[in-house]
């Protein structure tokens, strides 16, 4: 009984893509649900401390920052839960594939319906707290280059409590310290930007970061979701 | 390869090997802290800014290196596991993270205790404070990721993934504090003169340093001794040992 | 759970695990899949540890266990097209695959308005497609009616004939000839 015909990897990185998507977009309040907490989050910072625009200018790349960390840890559930709790995630690892380019497409997919709606959406509240004018463009880049970021660290936690009840407070205490180095730099380059300062510096570390994890996270998501359906 | 490990992964014989170094650890620790800390409270030269609130750095310092060493271990404990699939390996880490945890612990408590009289205030945001700080939060996320599991198996298997990916970033973290506070408090004070230790301190700091060390290294092998126990619970030689004892 | 289990599976087996609630039947058939890692011991195919090889070895695997891993959010076809994919499958029958699980006319339905026992048939429909020699299926015939079961055992045999093999659990007795099947008992075992 020969069977020899395998996906490519290219094959089977745009199957998962394309299937997760459309899991996602015909179950849209995963999409919708962390953008909205995303801009609750960020609303609720003005009416805490107060309308003064210099001060919120001034807190306005960590309060838009931190949101995103915290909008991404709740979407983070739907990237492996659903698929451990009905058995696709089995079904997944014991395809002929590696489990990398899987885990992979996954993570991306994630990204584009979580992550990406961020960049397009942090401009928007970015006028509301006062944002300096020559820091849109540095909050944009590190958007773009760090949120894939966040959903790469974060499927290492979200792979390691996939199988775990209430894993969700967990989650959060295992994924927060590992984003601290994002928040730094895309904090300070938003911050240089505003005194109109070269940030390509910063901006080169996050993208470093970015590689580094791109590389190195999925391996240890395959690893953790190894350990997490035993 | 490894060919001489191979008689310590066995359980039986790894328990008993750790039951005949606990002593000597032991006895070691308890001469070297009692000499170092006497010594260090008592004798050595108060610094001549800090005066006498400069002692805590003899427990401070050890504290501080100790929890990054055993974080190292832990790290080289998860590798070790997960690649040569060491199964003691496992609950070698198991037995370091709460070790590391208090040490870290103690190691914020004793700066917090030592900023008041330096900066005036019990918190700063200090670049090896605040990492120590993070430190903590990753020792944290490791326990309670291994309490999570039922199975002891997986629960090592799985902190060991986090202990790697915690020591991958810890470098990145240190550095990013590290940039981060010079960014946004120009210098601070550095706590010590690293380089210009004078000798009469440098001896005490040794003893406490390798005191502490020592103490490590017997409850470490204490808790280990217990995770093997627990984890063997059901083979026979464990059942022979508890007959044994209660005799 | 178990200890000293050794046994070889050949092509044309079919082997039906058995044994009391607990006694081991689901773990022993994930690790076989390599699914769970044994604490002790190892699993061949053909020579080669499953660990060492699992490409290759996921290539001639086919497992289904509890969960029929079908998504509410997708209808029935597009599940099973899914599955095949995966697998390295032609999806282009997949229509006239659900027919033969009885599911003709649902196939635009959606999965979550479908019931567990028609979940089980659109994760069981690819066996019908399936080339992979190896078939490990934790209880099988769960939620589904005689003649289904019939139909299966009926698949099940000609996949032996052609040189697969079968490994299954199930609480119901194959009502197939008995020299056809292999029986692996574990006992469940207080300690």
């Amino acid at each position: 009984m020969p069977e020899q015909n395998p996906l490519s990897y290219r094959a089977a990185f745009n199957l998962i893509i394309k299937r997760d998507l459309k899991i996602a977009f015909r179950h849209s309040d995963d999409i919708v649900n962390p953008l909205l907490f995303f801009i609750i989050v960020v609303t609720l910072f003005p009416l805490g401390i107060g309308p003064e625009s210099t001060t919120l200018a001034r807190i306005a790349p960590g309060i838009i920052w931190v949101a995103a960390l915290l909008s991404t840890l709740l979407s983070l559930d739907r990237l492996f839960k659903s698929d451990h709790g009905d058995g696709s995630l089995e079904q997944m690892l014991l395809s002929p594939h590696p489990v990398f380019i899987l885990v992979l497409a996954k993570i991306i997919a994630h990204w584009l319906v979580t992550g990406l709606p961020l960049i397009f959406i942090a401009p928007l509240l970015a006028v509301l707290l006062h944002l300096n004018e020559n820091s849109y463009g540095a909050l944009m880049l590190t958007l773009a280059l760090g949120t894939p970021i966040l959903s790469l660290l974060g499927a290492i936690g979200v792979a390691l409590t996939v199988g775990i009840k209430k894993g969700g407070v967990l989650l959060s205490l295992l994924v927060l310290p590992l984003y601290i180095p994002v928040l730094i730099f895309a904090t300070s380059a938003i911050d240089t930007a505003a005194m109109n300062l070269p940030y390509s510096g910063q901006l080169a570390i996050i993208a470093a970061l970015f590689f580094g994890s791109l590389t190195l996270a999925p391996f240890a998501v395959s690893a953790a979701l190894k350990v997490s359906t035993n | 390869m490894w060919k001489w490990l191979h008689p310590y992964a066995n359980p039986e014989v790894t328990y008993h090997f750790t039951g005949k170094l606990i002593p000597w650890f032991k006895y070691l620790s308890l001469a070297l802290l009692s000499v170092g800390l006497v010594w260090a409270l008592a004798f050595a030269p108060a610094d001549y800014q800090q005066g006498d609130s400069f002692r805590i750095f003899y427990i401070h310092v050890p504290a501080a290196s100790l929890s990054m060493g055993i974080y190292f271990g832990m790290a080289i404990a998860a590798f070790s596991s997960l690649v040569w699939q060491l199964k003691l390996a496992d609950a070698s880490a198991a037995a370091m993270a709460p070790v590391g945890a208090v040490f870290t612990a103690i190691a914020l408590f004793t700066g917090a205790a030592w900023g008041k009289p330096m900066w005036g205030t019990w918190w700063v945001w200090d670049a090896r404070l605040t990492s120590e700080l993070i430190l903590l939060f990753l020792y944290l996320g490791v326990i309670a990721l291994h309490n999570a599991f039922e199975d002891k198996n997986l629960a090592g298997k799985a902190a060991g993934i986090l202990t790697l990916v915690g020591v991958i970033n810890l470098p990145i973290i240190k550095y990013s504090v590290e940039w981060w506070n010079t960014l946004h408090q120009g210098s601070t004070v550095s706590k010590l003169g690293k380089p210009s230790m004078s000798l009469d301190m440098l001896w005490p700091f040794l003893f406490t340093f390798f005191g502490f060390a020592f103490l490590v290294a017997v409850i470490v092998c204490i808790r280990f001794r217990t995770e093997i126990l627990a984890r063997n619970s059901m083979r026979p030689w464990v059942k022979s040992l508890v007959l044994a004892e209660s005799k | 759970m178990f200890e000293q289990l050794n046994t070889e599976i050949q092509a044309g087996d079919i082997v039906q695990v058995e044994g009391p609630n607990g006694a081991g039947k689901t773990s022993l058939l994930r690790i076989l899949a390599g699914l769970s890692m044994p604490f002790e011991g190892k699993v061949l195919f053909k020579n080669q540890s499953i660990t060492a090889n699992r490409e290759g070895f996921h290539q001639n695997l086919l497992y289904l266990g509890h969960l029929p891993g079908v998504k509410g959010e997708m209808t029935a076809q597009e599940n099973l097209e899914f599955n095949l994919e995966l697998h390295g499958l032609n999806k282009d029958d997949a229509e006239q695959t659900l027919e033969k699980v009885n599911l003709l006319g649902f196939e635009d339905a959606l999965a979550s308005h479908l019931s567990a026992g028609q979940h089980r048939r659109i994760a069981l429909a690819k066996l019908w497609q399936s080339q992979a020699p190896i078939w490990i299926l934790d209880e099988p015939f769960t939620a589904i009616d005689k003649l289904g079961v019939k139909k299966l055992e009926q698949l099940f045999v000609e996949h032996a004939a052609k040189g697969g093999c079968v490994i299954l659990t199930t609480h119901q007795d194959l009502s197939l000839d008995p020299e056809l099947v292999k029986k692996i008992t574990l006992t469940y075992r207080f300690y």
